[in-house]
């Protein structure tokens, strides 16, 4: 399926406008999960890597680029999303569980 | 529709959800209550676009794809689960290189497909070859430059400013370089053949990467991050461009975007501007400050002992923690002493600066890890009108964040820099290791006041002490 440029260039126009709009109230505590979190978000590249290794038939240079691609790209995706969770995980539970023993 | 179709589908409607759910997740990551199901949803709408790509047309090597995503996955688990809640910043900056590494390969590889098949300029050339060529400058730049920021912060790198002769035309004469390797790879002459302006653009972005992120100091490297986390984003968006994938170019351009924001938020509550981060000066005003510093006056001792009484039998403390806090691991204990000092019917209350720590917000999740409840974490506005009630603030491992001369001396580099009103305190404990200036190595005039007293030493041996002293009340 193809596109054409004008439309991913109206896509990509409207998308930095979303970008910026739903996280324009962040509060200075979740900057750094905010910004692991969005770390995670661009591993989106793993899905071009797997496309190219997908497609990459039997080239030996294209198969071993999007081999190390997806690599790459996996270990963005998933140390991104499990580090942010650990991040998080002390900032949830832990206030409303003590807030009553504290009192 | 048939069954073909249908499962052509699959993918563009995979792609579209993943899209919204990257939208619904980043939305609720900037709220605290759904900070941690954001993360989730996000999570989710990875797994979905992955899914999709599966089904798409004309994919073969299964196999090696599922493969190659759990060789990268143990590692990426592991680490993440692991690393140290201190250690975070640099496993960030590590993913985010592994991100841009992961589009300059992609790139390459699109590269190699490519250039065969386009002769001559034509628009499906350009709208092709243009992202590609910017996919390889972004990723390249991300991914060499989060590695010397792993680095830096890591100890491997020196955390110092390295600085050398005509650094900023070396930059230049690169970025020149690159827009010149570019331009080559599109019209190549016989002399030079495209692939060699790839190879050629490919090492200068990469070495560009290096030089533009080692003259950085180790204060600045959150920005430095933050910067280069929205550099990876865009590198995905272009690169989403060149393949033509709606996933790519939505989840990219929304973290290049968000990415940028928080650099701004990240800088404003610095008080530096971005400019200056990236090229420089904080090296050359630490130098001129040092000149000025108040070498000749002297710092007042304090032992645990007397700390202990002067906390124990307070009304009022504010204990500001910072990154010598969070280096020597003593979370657990601040908590400790903060419930002693509660027992004992002091007021305890944190007073948390934008950046205490390595990242904004690094220091509440550190101290949430030791169980430290969250009211009691107050940001930088809500606390500063508090100071003069409070009988004792305790800076533990903080500096600049609490350098009057951020208010007082418009000649040094932090001049402006919102700081903690500690000085406004009755009486000031430093914990500090030794007499050594901060991490942007500038003499701090709050450590020679009258009501301050310090207590050398680290910071888990002072609390440990501390604790054991005041349980002796």
């Amino acid at each position: 399926m193809s596109m054409s440029s004008l439309a991913m260039i109206y896509i990509f126009i409207l998308a930095i406008f979303t970008g910026v709009e739903v996280i324009s109230r962040v509060p200075t505590v979740l900057h750094t999960p905010l910004m692991s979190g969005a770390n995670a978000i661009h591993g989106i590249v793993l899905i071009g890597g797997a496309i190219v290794l997908g497609r990459a038939g039997d080239n030996g240079v294209l198969f071993a680029l999007g081999f190390i691609a997806v690599i790459l790209g996996t270990l963005n995706v998933v140390g991104g999303f499990v580090v942010t969770d650990r991040m998080l995980e002390m900032f949830k539970a832990k206030p409303t569980a003590k807030k009553e023993d504290a009192k | 529709m048939t069954k073909d179709q249908f499962i052509a589908a699959i993918p563009e409607a995979a792609y579209l959800i993943a899209s919204l759910l990257f939208i619904f997740g980043l939305k609720r990551l900037s709220s605290p209550r759904t900070a941690r199901s954001g993360n989730l949803v996000a999570a989710v709408g990875m797994g979905l676009a992955l899914g999709g790509t599966f089904l798409l047309p004309d994919m073969g090597n299964f196999g090696w794809i599922i493969l190659a995503i759990v060789i990268g996955s143990i590692p990426g688990w592991l680490l993440a689960k692991r690393v140290k809640m201190t250690a975070m910043p640099q496993m960030v900056s590590l993913f985010n290189g592994m991100g841009g590494a992961c589009a300059l390969f992609i790139s390459l590889d699109e590269w190699l497909k490519g250039s065969p098949h386009f002769t001559g300029l034509s628009d499906t050339r350009l709208a092709h070859t243009f992202p590609m060529l910017l996919g390889i400058v972004f990723g390249s730049i991300s991914f060499t430059g989060s590695l010397v920021a792993f680095g830096k912060l890591q100890g491997l790198v020196s955390e110092k400013p390295l600085r050398w002769p005509g650094q900023k035309i070396i930059n230049i004469v690169l970025a020149m370089g690159i827009l010149a390797a570019a331009g080559g790879s599109g019209s190549a002459g016989p002399q030079v053949s495209p692939t060699t302006c790839i190879v050629v653009l490919a090492v200068l972005a990469l070495l560009l990467g290096v030089l533009q992120v080692l003259p950085i100091g180790g204060a600045d490297m959150p920005v430095v991050i933050s910067v280069l986390n929205s550099c990876t984003g865009l590198a995905a968006a272009v690169t989403g461009f060149a393949m033509q994938n709606m996933s790519m170019i939505i989840a990219g351009t929304l973290v290049g975007a968000a990415g940028s924001l928080l650099t701004v938020l990240m800088c404003k509550a610095m008080n530096r501007s971005l400019a200056k981060v990236i090229f420089g000066s904080f090296g050359g005003g630490g130098q001129a400050q040092a000149a000025t510093g108040s070498s000749d006056k002297t710092q007042r001792e304090i032992t645990a002992a007397e700390v202990a009484i002067m906390a124990g039998y307070a009304r009022k403390v504010i204990i500001i923690p910072g990154y010598g806090l969070a280096v020597a691991q003593a979370q657990h204990l601040v908590h400790e002493l903060e419930e002693l000092l509660e027992k004992r019917g002091v007021e305890v209350k944190y007073a948390i600066h934008p950046v205490a720590g390595r990242m904004p917000g690094h220091m509440n999740v550190l101290l949430a890890e030791a169980d430290v409840p969250y009211p009691k974490l107050l940001d930088m506005e809500e606390i500063n009108p508090e100071f003069e009630q409070a009988d004792v603030a305790i800076v533990i491992g903080a500096n600049d964040v609490v350098n009057p001369a951020a208010r007082t001396d418009p000649g040094s580099p932090i001049y402006g820099m919102p700081i903690l009103n500690a000085d406004k305190a009755k009486n000031i404990i430093v914990i500090k290791r030794g007499r050594g200036t901060g991490f942007a190595g500038i003499e701090n005039g709050l450590f020679f006041g009258p009501k301050t007293r310090m207590l050398f030493g680290d910071a888990k041996k002072a609390l440990q002490e501390l604790n054991t002293e005041v349980k002796a009340l």
